[in-house]
């Protein structure tokens, strides 16, 4: 399935069917991330549930170091 | 004591994690400093590329606030879009609103940083909107319901201290919320300029960040913003045009 990361195409694997999965998949389940799918925020207890289609606009947000 | 709505802080500093030299130095600064809330931006994660260590991923949380900023955003929506994905990190409910509208002198733009903090003040944030120095801005600001008003000494990173301290003055005397100066600290100079004026606190990054020693910088920060609030609570003297004797102008010993 493909889908826009981060203003990136990119091709994911088709096992891939939920934002746990993608996190996951990019070893950030561990990490301080927030992710918002179609410009609509994913709440942490929606990951499991919320499933991921052919070309969702995902993006994976973090804290960096600002003023 | 600072207090931004129902929070209590200790320390009048407020620090920015932005452009350290390392890590390591980055942790003693944040640490000498006393600074309980800390400030930072929203961005993409480079999850393409291998993954860096994140400042805050290794910060104690239980002992700082963290501020993010809306840096970045040119319209209010871009702005309240971005304190929304900051909030759903469940680490935070305070805002700095932060909204540039000029790409050279980086100057906030007051229209879309009024409509933030509104957009914003509905959706129950604390919001801390980083302003210009305008007096009636501010008092407007202030009518919407903000939390604090942060107006600059002067631009971003350009470290030239307190252009207008008459405004931040005026500004100073009609808030009933906590004023903090936001943007333009040099030295500790100008951070206890800006206290001894009577604000309650200083946001400064790159005076610290961007410092030849920027731990002994940080520790210099804590130091002058102690000492401004410490000067203004005791009341300097007013200023006189020629000299006034400090010793006795009796029982000289000269004939």
């Amino acid at each position: 399935m493909t889908v826009m990361l981060n203003g990136k195409e990119v091709q994911i694997p088709d096992h891939i069917g939920s934002v746990q999965d993608l996190l996951t998949y990019y070893e950030l389940h561990n990490r301080i991330v927030v992710v918002e799918v179609n410009a609509e925020i994913v709440l942490k207890e929606h990951y499991t549930s919320l499933g991921l289609s052919q070309g969702d606009r995902i993006e994976m947000i973090h804290f960096v170091g600002g003023g | 004591m600072l207090k931004i709505g129902e929070q209590v802080f200790q320390s009048r500093l407020l620090l920015g994690t932005g452009k350290y030299p390392s890590f390591e130095i980055q942790k003693e600064a944040v640490d000498v400093s006393g600074a309980e809330i800390l400030t930072f931006a929203v961005r993409r994660m480079n999850i393409f590329e291998e993954s860096q260590p994140n400042f805050l991923e290794q910060l104690d949380l239980t002992k700082y606030k963290l501020l993010p900023n809306t840096a970045g955003a040119k319209t209010a929506e871009e702005a309240v879009r971005i304190a929304r994905l900051a909030k759903a990190s469940g680490l935070c409910d305070m805002i700095k609103v932060e909204v540039i509208g000029c790409q050279k002198s980086l100057l906030p733009d007051p229209v879309e940083t009024l409509k933030a903090s509104e957009m914003l003040l509905e959706e129950r944030f604390i919001v801390l909107p980083y302003t210009s120095d305008d007096v009636v801005l501010a008092r407007r600001l202030e009518d919407l319901g903000v939390h604090a008003i942060m107006p600059g000494a002067s631009p971003i990173g350009s470290g030239r201290g307190i252009i207008n301290p008459l405004n931040l003055q005026l500004i100073i005397e009609q808030s009933r919320v906590p004023v903090i100066v936001d943007a333009g600290i040099g030295s500790p100079k100008d951070a206890a300029h800006a206290m001894e004026l009577g604000a309650d606190g200083v946001l400064l990054n790159t005076a610290v960040s961007g410092a030849k020693d920027p731990v002994k910088m940080a520790s210099a920060m804590k130091l002058a913003i102690e000492a401004g609030r410490l000067g203004f609570e005791a009341g300097r003297i007013s200023e006189k045009n020629y000299g006034v004797a400090s010793s006795p102008l009796t029982g000289m010993v000269t004939s």
